[in-house]
């Protein structure tokens, strides 16, 4: 473990790192975390504030490497075979200046047989010109189960740029879930590219939300590869974009092999001057696989609406309602 | 003798060229349960969509007036905060809303004794369905029996079911049938849309309509021997979807004056 802590402790001792750490915790707090699971002993935690990793705490069958970059950092996430891991394992990146730049290259290694699910938060709270990228890279081991979800806050300045990147291997049996949320504050500039090999028995379940604002730019690419018999995948994601934010949704689903089967699910809701795209693709190169398909894309659902305005809620009410609940 | 508080007057709708609603009259009174009874296609749904000014139901001739004012230009919004409120036959599903919250939506404030009060009157305990989605996870029964919860907990001054009782199991049906009761002793008037003969028996006064036509108005018991002697003798012409007054068995239906064909004598159609 390369890191300059193993505890998120600040109490009562004023190191360096110490307001760097604080300033991490209310930016953590901001992205719905909760700072107090970051002080627990039994639970991993791994904090990293632009290029420094201010702490890493490894548990029974949790391990981090990490050392720094000149603009970020490289961390290996280890979990070991046939690991049950109770409590969540905590992760906090982040950038606190108003500009700067965050290159985080991550590899998860969830070992066979291991259960494991990662909380991880992003913020960036005070951003006016942020470049956050990550490159993650992640081998689900056979019989494994990862669940991985991740909120981000950006702040109210729309000024982040972040594209978060990762390659999964799903092996047989194996299973990977995985939840990403921005729908707090503004989004700025978001890139997500997952591509997912999925082996025979796997499963793989992406969930992706985003609320565009303003001049938002929102871009979701996922492809999930069916290549094992039985193998099963699930995309669904949900984006609301008002005023002139534009969001581009890319989804595909190979079904490869016999018994495969896989689902997108996208609804996109458009207000105002606001952009939806939507483009599905499937593939299929088996005759015993199917993916299907289903998508809706703009205006919110007038049944749905009208029963909300039947409350007595006006229109802006309903359709807030509406967006609230489908990226809840 | 009191004012309704909705009155119709000669309300006619047409939607896409065709007719759905044909110079129709009613009148519903606070604290009064009025069954509007009709085969599927007959219109019932159509003047629900319409009292409530849903998109698209815009009257071509006529009055909806409520409490003496007429609705005419209003929104729904406006027409919900006037105190008139909708169950729909296959109410929407909200991802993300919990039922709780979506039955407290029509309340001036948010009340959780009022909430659960609601759920259980339609027997769906709060501690159970309160934190779940209103979504495609619950059943229809499920979503309905929320659906009417949500009406009930608003306290409307009319409140509008569109057949509550479709997708409903037999034991819960006792209940929705009481909380439909208790919505008329709280002195709500209730406008009760359905194809069921035996929820009469819930109902003070009870219209029958065919063919976007109200054909009877008065006692409930009255009505179910009209529906039986005069509505399902026509029952495969008039279960059409939609309805189709120009289809040949719609004339064979009609007579000159665009009513049904009476099989039975001494009973004058109203509107």
């Amino acid at each position: 473990m390369t890191t300059a802590q193993s505890r998120p402790h600040i109490a009562g001792q004023q190191p360096a790192w110490a307001g760097e750490m604080a300033a991490m915790l209310d930016a953590y707090q901001q992205a719905g975390g909760d700072p107090q699971a970051l002080q627990l002993p039994e639970v991993a935690t791994l904090v990293i504030s632009g290029e420094q990793v201010l702490a890493a705490h490894e548990i029974p069958g949790v391990h981090f490497e990490a050392e720094p970059l000149e603009h970020g950092v490289r961390a290996r996430i280890v979990v070991e075979p046939e690991a049950r891991i109770e409590r969540p394992v905590h992760l906090c990146f982040g950038v606190i200046p108003a500009e700067g730049r965050q290159e985080i290259l991550a590899d998860y290694e969830i070992g066979p047989g291991a259960q494991v699910q990662f909380l991880a938060h992003c913020s960036f709270p005070n951003a006016v010109r942020v470049e956050h990228t990550m490159q993650a890279r992640i081998h689900v081991g056979a019989g494994a189960s990862l669940t991985y979800t991740e909120e981000h806050f950006h702040g109210p300045h729309g000024g982040v740029d972040v594209r978060p990147h990762a390659e999964v291997v799903v092996d047989a049996g194996a299973r990977f879930v995985t939840t990403f949320s921005l729908t707090r504050g503004r989004v700025g500039a978001l890139d997500v590219d997952y591509r997912i090999d999925v082996a025979e028995g796997g499963v793989a379940e992406l969930t992706t939300k985003a609320y565009g604002t303003g001049e938002d730019r929102i871009r979701v690419k996922e492809t999930v590869r069916l290549n094992g018999e039985r193998a099963r995948g699930l995309t669904r994601t949900r984006v609301a974009v008002r005023d002139s934010a534009v969001s581009q949704v890319y989804t595909s689903m190979e079904g490869n092999a016999p018994g495969a089967r896989g689902h997108m699910d996208c609804t996109e809701i458009v207000r105002g001057q606001a952009q939806a795209h939507n483009e599905p693709l499937v593939v299929v190169r088996d005759d015993q696989a199917q993916v299907t398909h289903e998508a809706a894309i703009g205006a919110v659902n007038r049944k749905e609406l009208e029963s909300l305005l039947a409350r007595g809620l006006d229109e802006d009410e309903a359709v807030d309602l509406i967006i609230r609940g489908m990226i809840r | 003798m009191k004012a309704p508080l909705l009155q119709i007057e000669a309300l006619t709708l047409r939607r896409d060229g065709r007719p759905i609603l044909n110079q129709v009259n009613l009148s519903v009174y606070s604290g009064q349960v009025h069954a509007l009874l009709g085969l599927n296609g007959s219109g019932k749904s159509s003047l629900a969509y319409t009292i409530m000014g849903c998109d698209g139901y815009i009257p071509d001739s006529g009055r909806v007036l409520f409490d003496g004012r007429d609705l005419a230009g209003l929104s729904i919004t406006e027409r919900a905060r006037l105190g008139i409120t909708l169950a729909w036959q296959e109410p929407a599903r909200f991802e993300g809303i919990p039922v709780g919250r979506y039955v407290g939506l029509g309340m001036p404030q948010p009340d959780r004794e009022q909430t659960v009060a609601a759920l259980e009157a339609v027997a769906l305990p709060a501690k159970i369905y309160g934190s779940r989605a209103a979504d495609q996870t619950l059943s229809g029964g499920e979503r309905k029996r929320v659906e009417l919860a949500a009406v009930y907990a608003m306290r409307p001054r009319l409140a509008i079911l569109d057949e509550p009782d479709s997708g409903i199991d037999v034991l819960s049906l006792v209940e929705i049938e009481k909380l439909i009761r208790r919505m008329a002793g709280d002195g709500s008037a209730v406008l009760l849309i359905t194809h069921r003969e035996e929820l009469l028996a819930t109902a003070d006064a009870a219209s029958l309509i065919c063919a976007g036509q109200i054909l009877f108005s008065g006692d409930p018991q009255e009505a179910r021997q009209y529906y039986s002697a005069r509505c399902r003798p026509h029952l495969k012409s008039l279960g059409a979807q939609p309805w189709d007054a120009t289809s040949p068995e719609a004339q064979a239906a009609l007579d000159s004056n665009g009513s049904l064909r009476s099989p039975v004598s001494g009973q004058t159609p109203e509107g």
